[in-house]
């Protein structure tokens, strides 16, 4: 993921200094809009979790349109929404609910992000509570067979640093990452399967579209329902799943030309095979 | 004689070029080792001046979200890990390559060399994949929970073996024949000819073994990332999860910025310390005829 990323940058790089060389500055960072031909450069800001998929998004667009140029750049949220402000982003990334002073901003979800937590199959522990999680990642809860599990110690899996999914799992258990215990410290959501798969005696959390699709491969883990509520990417997108946040992308004025035919991409079905690969949930089916 | 000064001069004229196109590669070759280095300070520095180097060391934990550097704990994992398998690599690959060499017949010795030079070019995510898949479920059975220190050893074990026993291998193919056949004439069974006449003779070639070895155990990070649980702490046993500062790289700078990208490139830095501590040595241990 990241390093498709990386590419993507280096990239927009080399594209940079073609259009310099070429003499084309002036209208480098023009846009155009004709009905038959898009030209132009996009510069994209913010969120570090959604980079990686708008990069993705933005290749198959350039693909489509060869004159045009999306530049993804990473900041964090904070940064994508003040950058559209002050105009130095055509677009931001936002990956949160918006707040209520950025009312002035038009905002687009493109898709959302669910978390779920993950047991071994074998683990006769068909439920946790929130607390029961919170006691688990605190330390508090060391044994299975507290929470009416077989009588085998817990091994918690928790996330890297800086990843989104640690981020949204601390929001909503209200945790800091210093209180918790963690046996091992796994990077992206593919290896953090595998460890559970392999723990008959360990908990986990990764995003909800890559562990049903494990799931539906017969690897064998089960997600855990949050609050009577079912894990699943349908749970996520139609907003009831409690671990889950939507994606944005925003722009200060209402979109038009180059960038609402962006936007428009962004949101439509055609780039739905891209945010099931970047593990996110699709908006519409 | 026009002819023949003509020739000299061109002779000559062709060693200038070849020594001064020499230099230039030289230089560059050097040139691309202070970049890296210059890089890794300058994007270390930010970091390095609001939050010191001390602290990378005395803070109470690793935590950079929340402005807690302490990078200890993974200097002790990266050494332990190292010297953990260095430890185990180093006589299984010197007794491979003699058994190769002096016991194995001729029939299995090919084949045997071959294979050891295959497990060379396996690339480690392979490894790792197989040990997240397989060794870190079999340590869990016996003592949860699965990836640890002791993963990340045998693992790492596995990944050396083949540089030592490769180059045990050709230094043992490299003893001069009179060797042998003076220890054979004085009547010296096989294993005495091996400690006493052998073995001295190609300590050079093994020192540059193990050099080698333990440099590719400081540097391996895809497999170790997948196998030692990554937890930052110092171990106190070899079945508690622990993580390198290659693998902290790893996982973490993909979505790091600000002060905690900063402070991954501080990170590189103290490997590039520890590396170099190793060389130097590594140099004054040999007295220069490392490469003797």
């Amino acid at each position: 993921m990241s390093c498709v990323f990386r590419l993507n940058r280096c990239g927009s790089l080399v594209t940079l200094l073609t259009l310099a060389l070429l003499g084309t500055l002036g209208s480098a960072t023009a846009q155009t809009f004709s009905a038959e031909q898009l030209s132009g450069k996009l510069v994209i800001t913010g969120a570090s979790t959604l980079a990686p998929l708008i990069a993705e998004i933005g290749k198959r667009f350039e693909s489509h349109y060869p004159k045009v140029r999306v530049d993804v750049q990473t900041g964090g949220s904070s940064r994508g929404v003040a950058d559209v402000r002050q105009g130095f982003a055509d677009i931001g990334m936002v990956s949160r609910a918006m707040k209520a002073e950025e009312k002035d901003l038009h905002a687009f979800s493109v898709a959302r992000d669910g978390v779920g937590v993950i047991l071994h199959k074998e683990n006769p522990v068909q439920a946790l509570t929130d607390e029961q999680v919170v006691a688990i990642y605190t330390g508090k809860i060391i044994n299975w067979k507290d929470v009416g599990g077989k009588d085998a110690p817990i091994t918690v899996v928790n996330k890297a640093e800086g990843r989104s999914t640690l981020e949204v799992f601390l929001h909503y258990f209200k945790i800091r990452n210093t209180d918790v215990k963690a046996h091992v410290v796994i990077g992206d959501n593919e290896q953090g399967i595998k460890t559970v798969a392999g723990n008959r005696h360990a908990i986990g959390y990764v995003s909800i579209g890559t562990a049903e699709y494990d799931e539906s491969q017969g690897v064998p883990i089960k997600l855990l329902s949050v609050g009577g509520v079912a894990a699943s990417t349908e749970t996520v997108r139609n907003g009831t799943f409690p671990i889950s946040r939507p994606l944005h992308i925003v722009t200060r004025t209402p979109p038009v030309g180059l960038t609402k035919a962006f936007i428009d991409y962004a949101q439509s079905k055609a780039v739905h095979d891209i945010i099931k690969q970047q593990y996110f949930v699709p908006m519409v089916d | 004689m026009t002819s023949l000064s003509n020739n000299t001069l061109s002779r000559w004229s062709t060693d200038e070029l070849l020594c001064w196109s020499l230099r230039g590669i030289a230089t560059i070759a050097g040139t691309i080792v202070m970049l890296i280095v210059v890089f890794l300070i300058v994007e270390a520095l930010p970091v390095l001046h609001h939050v010191g180097l001390l602290r990378f060391f005395t803070d109470p934990s690793w935590h950079p979200a929340e402005g807690l550097y302490n990078l200890t704990p993974m200097l002790w994992g990266t050494l332990f890990a190292m010297t953990g398998s260095v430890l185990i690599a180093t006589p299984l690959g010197i007794l491979s390559a003699v058994f190769c060499h002096y016991y194995a017949p001729s029939v299995l010795a090919r084949p045997y060399r071959r294979l050891i030079e295959l497990l060379a070019g396996v690339p480690s995510v392979v490894y790792g994949f197989w040990g997240l898949v397989v060794l870190v479920p079999l340590i869990a059975e016996i003592q949860p929970p699965g990836p640890s220190l002791l993963a990340g050893i045998l693992i790492l074990t596995i990944m050396i073996l083949p540089t030592i026993a490769l180059m045990a291998d050709a230094s043992l193919a490299n003893v001069p024949q009179q060797y042998l056949r003076g220890a054979a004439a004085l009547g010296l069974p096989r294993w005495a000819t091996i400690r006493g006449v052998v073995f001295p003779a190609v300590r050079s070639g093994l020192f540059t073994g193990v050099i080698l070895e333990t440099g590719r155990a400081i540097g391996e990070t895809m497999a170790i990332l997948m196998v030692c649980g990554n937890v930052v702490q110092i171990p106190s046993t070899i079945f508690d999860p622990i993580r390198t500062l290659t693998a902290n790289i790893a996982l973490e700078m993909a979505y790091a910025i600000g002060d905690h990208r900063a402070a991954l490139f501080v990170s590189g830095l103290v490997l590039l310390a520890m590396i170099v501590a190793l060389v130097v040595s590594a140099e004054w241990v040999s007295r220069g005829r490392m490469y003797g």
